[in-house]
């Protein structure tokens, strides 16, 4: 009986798939799109668009801007802390392809009005002894099965959902700090001082806990996998900004990943790639996934060119040693 | 209520410190008070402006609150644990100064969680603890826990007080206020010292000194565990709660010593607090600045034998004469040493020189507990790369230094207040006869046999 639940349960997974990676492959198009054309200015150069009811309409491209989120429907809290039925959302980072390009960091920061000082992904530098190559990781939230932060939540703002995504409440949250102290990646942020330069569709749109925007003094933000871009079939910003294919995304129950151009099963991925989870030791079981950095595509030297010094200086820490 | 002569006497000697307000406690209270509106400011500056006033960051985010909550719990088992357990022991002794170390407890145990207040992001959404508590969190437990040990140190130093405020209620040559006078008689609830009433009281206080002893242990035992629950180097250790336990009683007992001496210095009780109890305070000291050191050393041992990598750069920082190596220093050998070889030594022990290594060893013990928080936040398991200094490196602002010297200024006020509204010494246990003792008891037994 329970068997049959789950194969039931799978099925309609499969097809929910289908779905979803087409739009997938939607959103790479668009996300590329608006991106491109983004901008305050007049440009004279018009661009032809579909208004919300369907009909063609030409604008200055000038006008364009990027609006990922700003347009989401409402979530109610309850629906949002259930999660996206049948679901089970993964993450695949290829070490291999990583070159610190930060497209990745400066798209989260876009998609959830964050300052530039405030990353949600961070790319790191990793190296674990001196006798060992160096290498790029990026890092988003793990969103782990066994989240050492929801524990220790005492109001419950932080919360497991169904489909494995890891939220927090920003409305609820008492900003005790104690998820930040429990998680050991350091995934979460605090929101020490108000949220700048948001704009005004954002601040007065009424407040979902999908679209972890716009932050909330005195709580804590993270990485949310973008709830709000799933249920509309897109893939996370991160993943459709990193020109490399870094970021595979994917259900686990549909056995599936995508980075936009390519579409992989899950389980001959990892396994090809001898994927792995960071600390596994720690027991939180994570849902990202890492490949292994070999047969790098880029030297590692060449994630620190083009940064800013002060980008750069960061990365000291790590390089005197 | 008859009062007897000798109540009368000692009463009438501690009159003044309940009448006058003399010019150095005004002095006295100015400053205070000036100390504690600054602090005010601050919190304000801080709701204002969100916690970028603080000097706390991405990982390092708990910083001198939570070592002050963490340090007046702590010294708030000088009444809890110390005036409890003597009070079940019947120690003659203790009767001049259990006063001062339940002051001490409740004065504490609401000044401490104050500091959690301060750390919270969303103070304004502190009643989320009550619509949505998660009785999984270790937060929770401490909530609980903690509201338990207030109404609890309250009902122990109030039952502890009855008799005392029934005298002042029946003292009618007392010159003070009509309404201090009509709070005496409320507060006394119609004791009148029969011997029905007398025997109820005796009893209540005896089970309550039985409960608060328990309460205690587990508030700091709960306290441990919202460090040793996480993982985090430094944190993550089984031996947490005992050994916040034995610091708490090691504070306790140490602040309980600083204060005797100055009301002993200042309200010239020299009568009631003799050496005799610096010495019998000072050997306890002794024996728990002993088990504290053997627990510390115990902890740091096992991380620097194995030396496992996160283990390691948390050593390495407090071990660094160029981080945290001179307060690792203080707070781990000096603070423990020095109380155990002035008070071990005869020739050195006397009265100024205990009260010393008491407050050295106090100091010492609120050192420790910023080298706890604060180390381990700084070394997180994911190392930290980032390229503004005050991310990596925790140092306290103005705004937390201001709150933190509001609550030891709170704490001092509290203290002159209360002393202010009833005798420090409690009248009617001094009073009263010895009481026979249980010990006295096999001591009686091991003669005969
Ligand atoms: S900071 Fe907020 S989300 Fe984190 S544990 Fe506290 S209440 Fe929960």
């Amino acid at each position: 009986m329970k068997k049959e639940q789950n194969q039931s349960k799978k099925k309609t997974g499969r097809r929910n798939f289908l779905k979803f990676g087409v739009l997938a492959g939607g959103a790479v198009v668009s996300g590329v799109g608006l991106t491109a054309f983004a901008g305050d200015n007049k440009t004279g150069e018009k661009v032809k668009v579909m208004t919300t009811d369907g009909k063609l309409a030409e604008v200055d491209s000038g006008m364009l801007h990027s609006c990922n989120s700003c347009s989401s429907s409402y979530v109610s809290n309850e629906e949002a802390r259930k999660g996206i039925p049948d679901r089970k959302f993964v993450m695949v980072v290829d070490l291999s392809r990583c070159k610190n390009a930060r497209k990745c960091v400066s798209a989260c920061q876009n998609m959830h009005y964050l300052p530039k000082d405030k990353e949600w992904i961070t790319v790191n530098l990793m190296q674990e002894t001196e006798t060992t190559a160096p290498y790029w990781m990026p890092k988003t939230c793990f969103h782990c099965d066994e989240p050492p932060c929801t524990k220790v939540c005492p109001v419950g703002a932080t919360f497991k959902r169904d489909d494995g995504i890891v939220l927090i409440d920003n409305e609820r949250c008492i900003g005790c700090k104690f998820c930040m102290t429990a998680c050991p990646y350091s995934a979460r942020v605090f929101n020490w001082d108000k949220p700048k330069n948001i704009p005004e569709e954002i601040l007065n749109r009424p407040y979902s806990v999908e679209s972890g925007a716009p932050q909330v003094v005195g709580t804590v933000g993270k990485c949310d996998f973008c709830p709000d871009m799933i249920r509309k079939g897109k893939l996370p910003d991160c993943v459709t900004a990193c020109p490399n294919g870094v970021y595979f995304f994917g259900d686990i129950n549909e056995d599936t990943v995508t980075n936009g151009d390519e579409t992989l099963r899950f389980s001959e991925l990892i396994k090809d790639k001898a994927g792995y989870r960071y600390m596994e030791e720690l027991g939180t079981q994570p849902s990202v996934y890492y490949l292994p950095p070999v047969d790098r595509n880029f030297p590692f030297e060449s994630g620190l060119k083009g940064l800013s010094e002060e980008q750069k200086s960061k990365y000291h820490f790590n390089t005197d040693k | 209520m008859k009062i007897e002569n000798k109540t009368k006497e000692i009463l009438k000697e501690f009159s003044p410190q309940i009448e006058n307000f003399n010019r150095r406690f005004k002095i006295l209270s100015a400053i205070l008070i000036v100390i504690m509106l600054f602090a005010l400011y601050a919190f304000y500056m801080q709701e204002k402006e969100g916690h970028i006033v603080t000097g706390m960051r991405d990982n390092v985010v708990w910083g001198l609150y939570i070592a002050n909550f963490v340090f007046f719990i702590g010294i708030s088992y000088a009444g809890a644990l110390i005036s409890g357990i003597l009070h079940l022991l019947k120690v003659e002794w203790r009767k001049p100064i259990i006063r001062v170390a339940e002051f001490i407890t409740v004065i504490s145990t609401v000044i401490g969680p104050l500091f959690i207040l301060l750390c919270m992001g969303r103070l304004d959404r502190i009643y989320n603890l009550v619509l949505y508590g998660r009785i999984q969190s270790p937060i929770i437990w401490d909530v609980i826990a903690i509201t338990t040990y207030i109404i609890g140190s309250f009902l122990f130093l109030y039952l502890a007080m009855i008799r005392d405020l029934a005298i002042l209620r029946d003292s009618p040559d007392l010159k003070i206020g009509k309404f201090r006078r009509w709070s005496y008689k409320f507060l006394a609830i119609g004791y009148n010292g029969t011997a029905k009433q007398d025997k109820l009281l005796e009893d209540s206080i005896t089970i309550m000194s039985a409960i608060i002893i328990p309460i205690a242990v587990i508030v700091h035992s709960v306290l441990a565990w919202i460090f040793g629950m996480t993982l985090r180097p430094g944190w993550h250790s089984t031996i947490f709660a005992p050994y916040f336990v034995i610091a708490a009683v090691f504070s306790g007992t140490g602040v309980l010593i600083v204060a005797l001496w100055a009301y002993r210095r200042y309200f010239h009780l020299e009568k009631y607090i003799t050496k005799k109890h610096f010495d019998y305070l000072g050997m306890l000291l002794l024996i728990l600045a002993a088990i504290y050191g053997y627990f510390t050393f115990s902890e740091y041992l096992t991380d620097w034998y194995t030396s496992e990598t996160w283990n390691a750069r948390v050593l390495e920082k407090l071990f660094n004469f160029n981080e945290y190596g001179w307060w690792f220093l203080f707070a781990a050998i000096i603070g423990i040493l020095l109380p155990m070889i002035v008070i071990g030594i005869p020739k050195l022990r006397t009265i100024n020189s205990v009260t010393a290594v008491s407050f050295i060893a106090v100091i010492a013990l609120w050192v420790k507990r910023y080298l706890i928080i604060v180390p381990t936040l700084e070394t997180p398991l994911f190392p930290i790369q980032d390229n503004r200094i005050e991310w990596i490196k925790y140092s306290a602002t103005w705004v937390e230094w201001a709150l933190t010297l509001g609550g030891v200024a709170t704490f001092i006020f509290s203290f002159m207040l209360l002393s202010k509204y009833v005798p420090i010494i409690p009248v009617s246990l001094v009073s009263k006869p010895p009481e026979k003792t249980e010990s006295l008891n096999v001591e009686e037994k091991v003669e005969t046999v």
